[in-house]
């Protein structure tokens, strides 16, 4: 066994009426990747927090040991200066600044209060080599994608003289090849650089490729450490330890019932919104029926957010043309009032930016777009509007102390399920689902898979999009695959595997 | 679920309320009870009733994340439109002269609400534009004079007290008869509401804890008509307020296009994508405030009876003020009418006490600024104690 760099000793974090951390153990070997996973709210954020002086020494029991001394950091430079640095899952970088800037912000290249430029741009270079960007160092932020700006994050984590580097979710919102990519950098930089590694994520099959060891949290709790070395680590084992019971089955079995063509839309194109040339929907044609769950598999760019927004009320790009027909007529859809009153809904991808209302309680989260439901003569019943919030968090099973409760406290998960709570009550036909289970647990997960079919059972059309493949797999009756603003394939639930879909994925790529 | 709802303070949400009693109660002190004395209660609705007004459009805009800085020039420029419809060679009926000036208001709310809405010009860029134009357009119609007096009809808003359909007694018997209907409403209204709730099986206060509620409210009522009744009675701005305070309380807080306006402000495109037609909510907040603001300029000019080139000058920051006093957020999303009356309040009983210990206008504003910046704390603090 290699040296212990870091040991977290029976830390345990109150919050007013939560114990977010009873009692965690964890050893951080030097020269290792150290996967930390649990279901949402199991404390990971909490204690990453502890660990780099957010939460001050002080405020939480228990003892954190570096290097062989214990620590009690009063803020995150203190950390810092340890070579402890966190890469939030929400970025921080300045989008309107240079990748150059950006790099040593806080930690500028200077003499006397004087930045030397020079200096500045010799060191950017050698970092950007370091993790593979080819970009200028005068590039602009908001010029380049996520996944290169998570390489300038890491960048400026190694221009501080990182020793342990925590990664928080890190490649939630990358595509497959930027995760890789992005995986491979860390395996890289623990092999050549002798760099030791925390890494935050939900998602087993990358903890099982890069990680050495993985701590399981669960409530708060140390479940136990697996170490690959030793034991024999499989996606099935790490969910046992997280839920703390076998999940047998990851998605509930359903007995479809499908029925006749409900929605179709036909010879759909659409424009990108900032170059009106540019065609991003290449002449897409759908079919839903009753009952049915069709899923639209893709890799990240392929235009399936794009595709259901334009649809829901062109609520993305420019010069939308194509129609929709529901049960044989053709409906309007051109903006988003029409088309949730034709029956259509849609529940976003990004569920803090376009989904909830952070501020605002469960209840009226619920109930916003069915406000005209609740109301005579434009005055809303409030008696009805608590009655219908009491209904629904016992429906969905959604955990929180009340429906007063603002949605900003929720967890993932029951935030997914207040928006699924909002468009089930405004009754759609169809129900178009962008990422449901995006950043959740796989116990919620769980239970909004068995919502979707029990909703199909009634007899929704279902339109499920999902970059994780297996959901895909898991949850359709019919799967459409999509790439760039095409169709590139279909398949039944029995064809479907896959291989198939990578496949026609790979495929179209190559006609172009 | 409903934890039976049990009497406990909420900072957040009666916080500017105590202030402003505590400031009422230390003035009251320092003025030897002058400030509480009817007379000086009805002189001090009838000084702050336009920013009063002011802030009740204000805080719409507020609630949608905009502002509207133009409110100062458009109750000028409403006031030199009247009057030179009312006074001098025209002399329109009073009631015209009115109608024309409200509007005049729409009209600017037309205005600014099309280019905020739908050309998506910056609020604060847009009204600023405003705050110049109509103030220019203002000295142009005045030439820089001040016009006046007005027909006695147009004070009649802003100075008269109640008529008393008693007459010849001694007691004010339309402020009594007023109150008297208000604590009625008020019973009935409350009762309704508990069956409500009752009905839908909901948890309820006790009864003795309810019935203890009601008396305090209607005492209070009771107190304050009577209080009114020692001095020639009830202002009638005060009745407008009340009135202006109900329906827009009702309206933001009750109805459809209130919930649809929080929505805005707690985050527009979420509400967009939930079927809202967002930039019409936009819209008619800025035209409700074009109306409200003439209906502003009206009450001053009426007030001081003339029109003036520099009226309203620094109105809008007032208004900003009660509603950020009162509670609501600048990021949006976070207020209530009741509470930036309160807001507006506090700034009024401040001024007018200060003003009648003889504190000269200079501090005056200076203790103002510090208000307003000690009431933002206050609520920050307040957040961040409930994380």
């Amino acid at each position: 066994m290699t040296k212990v760099l870091l040991e977290i000793q029976n830390i345990v974090k109150e919050f007013p009426g939560v114990r977010a951390l009873d009692n965690v153990n964890i050893k951080v070997r030097e020269k290792t990747i150290h996967a930390l996973v649990g279901e949402n709210g199991a404390g990971k954020s909490t204690l990453m927090k502890v660990l780099s002086g957010v939460h001050p020494h002080g405020t939480y029991e228990g003892k954190i040991i570096w290097d062989g001394g214990e620590c009690r950091f009063r803020d995150i430079r203190e950390s810092e200066k340890k070579g402890i640095v966190i890469i939030h899952q929400e970025l921080a970088l300045i989008p309107q600044l240079s990748i150059m800037e950006n790099l040593f912000l806080g930690n500028e290249q200077q003499k006397k209060g004087v930045i030397d430029w020079e200096k500045c741009r010799f060191e950017a270079i050698r970092l950007m080599e370091l993790v593979g960007l080819k970009e200028k160092p005068e590039t602009l932020i908001n010029q380049i994608g996520v996944g290169k700006q998570q390489l300038v994050e890491i960048a400026k984590a190694l221009a501080k003289k990182v020793r342990l580097l925590i990664l928080d979710e890190p490649t939630a919102a990358l595509n497959e090849e930027e995760s890789e990519r992005l995986l491979n950098l860390i395996l890289r930089l623990r092999d050549d650089h002798g760099m030791t590694g925390i890494i935050i994520s939900h998602k087993l099959a990358e903890v099982t490729k890069v990680a050495d060891d993985i701590t399981v949290l669960r409530d708060g709790s140390t479940v136990e450490t697996l170490f690959a070395a030793s034991d024999l680590i499989t996606e099935e084992r790490i969910i046992q330890g997280m839920v703390g019971r076998e999940l047998t089955n990851l998605y509930p079995s359903r007995d479809s019932e499908i029925g006749e063509v409900r929605f179709e839309i036909r010879d759909w194109v659409v424009y990108s919104e900032e170059y009106k040339d540019k065609i991003m929907i290449d002449h897409i044609n759908m079919k839903i029926k009753r009952g049915e769950v069709v899923g639209i598999a893709g890799l990240m760019g392929a235009g399936r957010t794009e595709f259901a927004m334009s649809v829901f009320g062109r609520s993305f790009g420019s010069r939308v043309q194509g129609i929709v027909v529901k049960d044989g007529t053709e409906i309007n859809v051109s903006t988003v009032s029409s088309a949730i009153e034709n029956g259509i809904a849609y529940l976003t991808e990004d569920r803090k930016a376009l989904g909830l209302l952070l501020q605002e309680s469960i209840k009226g989260n619920i109930s916003l777009p069915s406000l005209h439901k609740l109301a005579r003569k434009g005055v809303v019943n409030q008696n009805e509007e608590i009655k219908v919030a009491e209904e629904y968090i016992e429906r969905l099973g959604i955990k929180a102390p009340g429906i007063f409760q603002t949605t900003n406290n929720l967890s993932g998960g029951n935030q997914q399920k207040v928006l699924l709570a909002r468009w089930i009550y405004a009754d759609p036909d169809l129900l178009i689902l962008d990422e449901p289970t995006r950043g959740i647990d796989v116990g919620a997960k769980y239970e909004i898979y068995h919502i979707i079919n029990e909703l199909a059972a009634q007899g929704k059309c279902i339109l499920v999009i999902s970059s994780e493949l297996p959901e895909v797999l898991g949850t359709s009756d019919r799967i459409y695959v999509m790439n760039e603003g095409r169709i590139a394939g279909e398949f039944t639930r029995e064809e479907a595997t896959q291989e198939k879909i990578m496949k026609s994925i790979l495929q179209s790529n190559r006609r172009n | 679920m409903n934890q039976g709802r049990k009497f406990h303070l909420d900072f957040k949400k009666y916080g500017m309320v105590i202030a402003l009693v505590v400031i009422t109660a230390l003035f009251q002190w320092l003025t030897e009870g002058v400030l509480l004395a009817p007379m000086n209660i009805s002189k001090l609705l009838m000084q702050n009733g336009y920013i009063l007004i002011l802030a009740i459009g204000m805080l719409p805009i507020i609630l949608t994340g905009d502002i509207d800085l133009s409110v100062g020039s458009v109750v000028a420029l409403v006031g030199a439109v009247t009057s030179k419809l009312l006074v001098g060679e025209a002399r329109m009926p009073v009631a015209l002269g009115i109608a024309i000036g409200l509007l005049v208001g729409i009209l600017i709310g037309i205005w600014h609400g099309f280019w905020i809405a739908y050309v998506k010009v910056p609020a604060f860029i847009a009204t600023l534009a405003g705050m110049l134009f109509f103030r220019g357009l203002t000295l142009v119609i005045t030439q820089g004079k001040t016009i006046g007096p007005y027909p006695d009809a147009y004070q009649y808003i802003a100075q008269a007290y109640l008529p008393d359909v008693g007459g010849a007694s001694q007691i004010h018997l339309t402020t009594i008869l007023i109150g008297a209907a208000l604590i009625v409403v008020f019973l009935i209204t409350q009762l309704q509401k508990r069956r409500r709730e009752i009905s839908y099986g909901f948890a309820v206060s006790g009864s003795g804890v309810y019935t203890l509620k009601l008396v305090v409210m209607a005492g209070l009522i009771a107190f304050a008509t009577y209080w009114f009744t020692r001095f020639k009675g009830a202002p009638v701005i005060l009745l407008i307020l009340g009135l202006l305070t109900f329906v827009y309380s009702f309206v933001t807080e009750k109805t459809v296009l209130g919930r649809h306006i929080y929505a805005l402000g707690g985050n527009e495109r979420a509400t967009a994508l939930s079927g809202i037609k967002t930039k019409r909510v936009k819209f008619m907040t800025f035209v409700n405030m074009g109306l409200l603001a003439a209906f502003a300029g009206i009450v001053y000019s009426a007030r001081i009876n003339c029109a003036n080139p520099t009226a309203g000058d620094g109105f809008e920051l007032d208004a900003i003020a009660a509603c950020y006093i009162g509670g609501a957020s600048a990021s949006g999303g976070v207020g209530r009418i009741s509470g930036a009356i309160v807001g507006g309040l506090v700034m009024g009983v401040l001024n007018n006490g200060m003003s009648i210990i003889g504190v000269g206008t200079d501090w005056q504003k200076s203790i103002k600024g510090l208000v307003l910046l000690a009431a933002v704390v206050f609520d920050i603090v307040n957040q961040t104690k409930k994380k």
